[in-house]
């Protein structure tokens, strides 16, 4: 018997007793459905946050000042004074061969005008490396001078929200705009960069390092922006930041360095589990259907068995009636399987125009994986109607009638 | 052809056991035409099925042109059944899904043929039963007497050697009886060995060699 005919006479049958089938169908599409679309839900979740941090930069490292991990070992004695992060930390970092380029980064709060109109915004005291290191892209102008970083320069670059609310009469370019009680001209604006995790550019006003010092009378960096010249250099980055810092601070590393890399693999990882256990818990849905299927086979198998005696007599062995079966519940659980994608594609383009910011996309892994499943649950459940239509008795079938 | 050694078959219903057939010789030779008598429950079918190879004996010897059966496997007996044995029932067991034409086809389907070859020799062989009109008719739609034929053609399509019809016209008029015994005759003709059951004692001695069965066992033949 060739695969063809084996699967039309399953066909037939189907079409014999389309009631019975659709409630296959339908079980099994209600099953695939919802894995596909919890899939797509959990996977674009996890895609958008890795996205996010992605951008933040490339094979970021980020250095902070102080310890946030326990180290056991003596109780220190004066208490957890961690020593502060400086410029001159900062520039030593260069020293490693594993650095592309640094950015400190000094951060407060002051008032900023022009022309009567003012408000409150964070001030970002750094460097022009900060422009490479953390992605910036330019609307107009340019980013900061690349000069020594402890000199000081009355000039600054500004976010689009604080140029539409500064300067709305007027072009920001080249202007004067009060910071505090002190004049920096506007050198250039900053691209918009949409909505983003951390910092929100659009709000800032970015400043030489040496006069946000100045501005907020500090020595001491809020943290160092460091770009490490490759994936696996990264790695060795972090132990030669660490080495530096603890030379230059008396023999204590006392800062916390983190890596893009794990910041993103730890989203990663719980976004990807989230996204599993939610795909598992819409599977149960998938076993429901294999218990049904096996049922609705079974009744098959019981209503069909003068046929099966018959087909034994015309000389169907026991594995050709265990394929006509199993074609059969293949079928059935493959209709199920492309309808419930569909209607997945369909709620999940539905739910795109609802939520447009959020970028849906179904995982080709989840489709393959949908497909998979059912044909391996049809299968699997079956196996045992279609064996025990196999060894049935052939006198005792035709008997039946 | 066919060579029965001792063969027995018992049931068991209950802490009953039931001697269906008790120690059965048979010797059939190619294009012998038998018809298989004797009073209900004396073991004339269980006697076709074994012979039938779909039934097997508790006890006993089968050689099928000389070949020990009774050890063969599911798969080697299937294959056997679709080659050599056409069989025909009291009941018909046409598909009801499927057409005339279809049903017909049914065992050329199971013996892996090709589908051009299929419908050419389903073509002739409802030709050849009277039925070419009818082919595309679901077996709802025919009578019983039409039914049998389609059975027949069913039957005979991969041209076995062995046909067996186990009271073939037990539910047919006397009229479409005698239509499908002739037909059954007919491929008899043409070589085939044919062994019919009957309880008609008129059908029955149309037969060159009768068999009566008495409480499992073959009285003397005659
Ligand atoms: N599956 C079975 N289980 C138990 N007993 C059976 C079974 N099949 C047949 N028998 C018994 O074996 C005996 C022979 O049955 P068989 O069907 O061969 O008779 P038969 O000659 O064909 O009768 P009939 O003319 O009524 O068709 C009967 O007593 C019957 O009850
Ligand atoms: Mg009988």
């Amino acid at each position: 018997m060739t695969i063809s005919d084996t699967f039309q006479q399953a066909f037939l049958s189907i079409r014999s007793q389309i009631l019975r089938a659709a409630l296959i169908v339908l079980a099994m599409s209600i099953g695939i459905a919802s894995v596909t679309i919890l899939t797509t839900l959990g996977e674009s979740a996890r895609r958008y946050i890795v996205n996010e941090f992605q951008s933040l930069g490339t094979n970021l490292v980020i250095v902070l000042p102080g310890r946030t991990e326990t180290t056991g070992g003596q109780p220190p004695l004066f208490g957890e004074t961690p020593r502060d992060l400086t410029l001159d930390d900062a520039n030593a970092l260069l020293k490693s061969r594993y650095v592309a380029a640094i950015a400190p980064i000094n951060v407060g709060s002051a008032p900023v005008s022009s022309l009567g109109l003012e408000r409150e915004t964070t001030i970002l005291g750094s460097t022009a490396s900060l422009r490479r290191v953390r992605h910036l892209k330019m609307a107009e102008g340019r980013f900061l001078p690349d000069i020594e970083s402890d000199k000081s320069l009355p000039v600054c670059v500004i976010g689009q929200t604080i140029k539409r609310e500064i300067f709305a009469k007027q072009k920001a370019l080249g202007q004067w705009m009060r910071i505090n009680d002190r004049r920096f001209r506007v050198i250039g604006v900053l691209a918009s960069e949409g909505e983003s995790i951390g910092v929100d550019f659009d709000e800032i006003v970015v400043i030489p390092v040496a006069s946000a010092q100045a501005l907020f009378n500090t020595e001491s960096l809020f943290r160092i922006l460091v770009e490490a010249k490759s994936k696996s250099a990264m790695y060795k980055a972090v132990g030669d930041i660490g080495k530096i810092i603890e030379i230059r601070h008396e023999g204590e590393e006392d800062i916390t360095i983190i890596t893009q890399d794990s910041v993103i693999g730890a989203f990663d990882e719980i976004l990807t589990a989230l996204t599993l256990t939610v795909a598992s818990i819409a599977a149960i849905s998938l076993a429901v259907a294999g218990v049904l299927v096996m049922n609705v086979m079974l009744v098959s198998v019981a209503q069909r068995t003068s046929e099966i005696g018959l087909l034994k007599a015309l000389g169907a062995s026991e594995s050709q009636l265990i394929g006509l079966f199993l074609a059969e519940a293949a079928i059935l659980c493959l209709a199920g399987a492309v309808i419930g994608m569909l209607v997945g594609q369909f709620v999940v383009s539905v739910l795109q125009i609802i939520y447009p910011e959020f970028p849906l996309l179904i995982p080709g892994w989840a489709l393959m994986a949908a497909l998979l499943v059912s044909l391996t649950t049809g299968l699997i459940f079956g196996v045992f109607p279609a064996r025990k239509a196999a060894r049935l008795d052939a006198v005792l079938a035709l008997a039946k009638h | 052809m066919i060579q029965l050694n001792n063969i027995y078959r018992d049931f068991q219903v209950g802490d009953q056991t039931v001697q269906a057939l008790n120690n059965i010789n048979l010797t059939i030779n190619q294009g012998e035409y038998i018809s298989v008598m004797g009073p209900s429950g004396s073991g004339k079918s269980t006697l076709l099925n074994i012979i039938a190879l779909l039934d097997h004996p508790t006890s006993g010897q089968y050689l099928f042109n000389n070949q020990d059966v009774t050890k063969l496997d599911d798969n080697a007996l299937a294959k056997i059944r679709r080659e050599n044995i056409g069989f025909v029932f009291q009941f018909f067991h046409l598909i009801p899904r499927l057409t005339a034409a279809e049903n017909i086809e049914m065992p050329m389907i199971l013996a892996g043929i090709n589908r051009r070859q299929r419908q050419q020799r389903v073509k002739q062989a409802v030709a050849s039963v009277g039925l070419s009109d009818r082919a595309s008719h679901l077996p709802e739609q025919l009578s019983g007497g039409q039914r049998q034929r389609v059975a027949i053609a069913r039957a005979t399509i991969m041209r076995p050697g062995i046909l067996l019809a186990d009271e073939p016209t037990g539910n047919l008029d006397s009229h479409s009886g005698i239509e499908i015994i002739e037909l059954l005759e007919a491929l008899n003709k043409s070589g085939m060995l044919l062994i019919i059951i009957t309880h008609d004692h008129h059908l029955g001695k149309r037969a060159q060699r009768r068999i009566h069965i008495i409480d499992g066992k073959i009285a003397p033949e005659k």
